[in-house]
């Protein structure tokens, strides 16, 4: 189990690498930070010393040394925009991202798996046939509309949820949650639903197409004629055998969700990751972009060993080494 | 004694786009208790379909469209899913043909074990588990006290079957409904759970309806056979009888096509033909097309089951009223 968890993690090491080399090359490549910093106005000598107190008149390993160095110690030196050190910014921001983030996975998941479950059982009852349809839109629909048609109907005509913001928020050490105020709850609630929606159709879809393969298989046969109760088929036997796929594809969807929600708190104004980075492209904000480009890497390859290790949770086939053969 | 299955007439059809498939057709016969039953055919003659409307497991859009099943007396063809869920594991067990694919590979053994005997006898959990060690005793695992962890992937194809066979029994069903339970094993496998099979059911007094298409098999095991052709009986009686002395033509052309042991044949004798499909089978007999004895009646009326001394055949060969006789003269034995 150890072993594993370090094999893994050794493999990691080598895709953070190449994703640091290439936040790093950003620097060199994307605009000159040099002529960025000193303006319109200055003198070869104050141009120099520049050069020399970034360190950019060093070999490139040292450089990109220096840099990996730095980043370990989560320092991304100064924004170009705000002139505050990326670091921080980061750490304001991510937790109104991971919250959204955490809501709308939970979102997808408490209603995409029973309603999966529900239209892999019933497929022909006109409910299941609803959801069908239903999914079709949430997932043919761009993000963006259906944000703006969910502001239309909860905030502006309704009047029950605000359309944009986090509502009030308490400091818990660095950490700014939403999630104990009433109109930080209330806050939540649109936008999770908006970047859940696309998860959660596809979350639904998953669960039924496996439903209807593992209902099909011999063990469920042979379960049901053992006499077992239909709960604990449907959701002992059954459900359990679909999880593998699902979290496959629920892990990396969580991936896509903390970083590409972007779109989501650009409708809402969600003050998050997304919208840090949408505005630090606009002012090619490097030191920001090649951040924010590094921690997503982090996220996606942490998901990925998590989602490796429920694996070895769920099914027992994988689990190698303690098992032993008999004949 | 009064018979502990009894199955009436019974028809089971499959609604298709191109009109019903009769699957099976007034399919009767009976299982006293502690009786073993074969049941022979080629593929597709109905011989799996007939367990699964017993266990009443068809699979949609199959139903059973007529006739009776009747379990010590009471009619369970026609309860609905959760009456007859409390019938299935306790009063009749089931055994599929792959082992390999039967069991969750999600749980351990122990925990499907106690699972199925806390469904049906409402054991606590520490109670249901010495059971669950006991019935892996009983199927010959070793060690098991140790096995009973362990999870279907980490046992042998045969050990699974074994597996299998004790989720079948472990709620002390009456009746065993085995559908092809040696086919998906090796050869030296399969005389081994067999014979557990057959101890297993002796000691309990448990009756069983053995499906399969090996002939070695239901000599070795049954007490009396049904031959099945086009989701119809053909014939049944006792073992011996129907391997020695075959009624049908159908019947005898399946025994002379087992390859004989004691002496080498050039070639094996076949039934010329193929059995019908559904959607075609002829008028009158079903076997008609295929029989090397067929006359003017075969063509027009379908035979009944008729008594023919120990065996019950459904021939018009056996029948007085037709116009061809002397069926003995015709036989070669």
């Amino acid at each position: 189990m150890l072993a594993f968890i370090i094999s893994r993690i050794l493999q990691a090491l080598p895709v953070m690498a190449v994703v640091a080399l290439i936040s790093f090359a950003m620097f060199a490549y994307v605009g000159d930070p040099v002529a960025i910093m000193l303006g319109q106005d200055f003198t070869e000598q104050q141009r120099q010393a520049l050069v020399a107190s970034l360190g950019l008149d060093q070999p490139f390993f040292v450089q990109f040394g220096k840099f990996i160095w730095n980043a370990l110690h989560g320092e991304f030196g100064l924004s170009y925009r705000l002139s505050r050190p990326v670091a921080e910014l980061i750490e304001e921001r991510a937790p109104a991202t991971l919250e959204l983030a955490f809501c709308a996975a939970l979102v997808s998941l408490c209603i995409g798996v029973p309603m999966g479950v529900y239209t892999g059982l019933y497929r022909n009852s006109w409910l299941s046939r609803f959801f069908l349809t239903f999914s079709l839109i949430g997932v043919s629909l761009p993000t963006f509309l259906i944000g703006i048609l969910l502001i239309l109907v909860f905030s502006v005509w309704l009047g029950w949820l605000p359309s944009f913001g986090r509502g009030d928020t308490v400091q818990l050490g660095w950490w700014s949650t939403g999630l104990l105020t009433v109109s930080g709850l209330k806050a939540l609630v649109l936008p999770s639903v908006t970047l859940g929606m696309f998860q959660l159709t596809l979350i639904m879809r998953l669960v039924r197409a496996e439903m209807l393969e593992v209902l099909r298989t011999d063990y469920i046969k042979f379960a049901r004629a053992r006499g077992l109760a239909n709960r604990a088929i449907n959701f002992g036997h059954a459900l359990k055998n679909t999880l593998v796929p699902v979290i496959t594809v629920a892990g990396l969807q969580l991936g896509g969700i903390i970083a590409f929600a972007i779109v989501t708190e650009t409708v809402f104004q969600w003050p998050g990751m997304g919208l840090l980075f949408i505005q630090s492209v606009n002012s090619a904000d490097i030191p920001v972009m090649a951040a924010y480009l590094m921690l997503i890497a982090l996220v996606f390859v942490t998901i990925n060993l998590v989602v490796d290790l429920l694996y070895y949770a769920v099914d027992p086939r994988l689990r190698v080494g303690g098992a032993k053969r008999g004949h | 004694m009064a018979p502990l299955l009894e199955v009436r007439d019974l028809r089971v059809e499959f609604p298709t786009r191109r009109g019903i498939l009769t699957a099976l057709d007034g399919v009767s016969f009976s299982i006293a208790p502690g009786e073993v039953l074969g049941v022979v055919g080629e593929s597709g003659a109905g011989k799996s379909m007939t367990g699964a409307a017993i266990i009443g497991l068809l699979e949609p859009p199959g139903r059973i469209a007529g006739g009776q099943i009747l379990l010590n007396g009471k009619r369970i063809d026609n309860l609905r899913y959760d009456q007859m869920r409390r019938i299935r594991g306790r009063e009749i067990g089931a055994i599929f043909q792959d082992p390999l694919t039967t069991l969750n590979p999600l749980y351990t053994v122990g925990e499907q074990l106690v699972e199925t005997i806390r469904t049906h006898l409402g054991l606590d959990g520490a109670e249901a588990r010495k059971r669950a060690i006991g019935w892996l005793e009983m199927v010959g695992i070793p060690a098991a006290a140790q096995r009973v962890d362990s999870y279907p992937h980490e046992f042998s194809g045969g050990m699974r079957q074994r597996v299998v066979i004790a989720l079948a029994l472990c709620a002390e069903p009456k009746l065993i409904v085995a559908d092809e339970p040696t086919t998906a094993l090796d050869v030296s496998i399969q005389a081994q759970v067999i014979a557990l099979l057959k101890g297993l059911a002796r000691d309990k007094g448990t009756s069983m309806m053995l499906v399969t298409h090996d002939m070695g098999v239901i000599a070795e095991t049954a007490d009396r056979v049904a031959v099945m052709y086009a989701g119809r009986i053909a014939e049944i009686g006792p073992v011996r009888e129907v391997v020695k002395h075959p009624k049908h033509p159908y019947s005898a052309g399946l025994m002379a096509s087992i390859p004989p042991l004691d002496r080498k044949v050039e070639h094996l004798a076949q039934i010329d033909g193929a059995m019908p499909r559904l959607s075609a089978i002829p008028r009158g007999c079903a076997f008609n097309p295929r029989c090397p004895e067929v006359f003017a009646r075969c063509l027009v009326e379908r035979p009944a089951l008729l008594a023919t001394g120990a065996t019950e055949a459904a021939c018009w060969l056996y029948d007085a009223a037709s116009e061809k006789h002397a069926p003995e003269a015709m036989r070669h034995g």
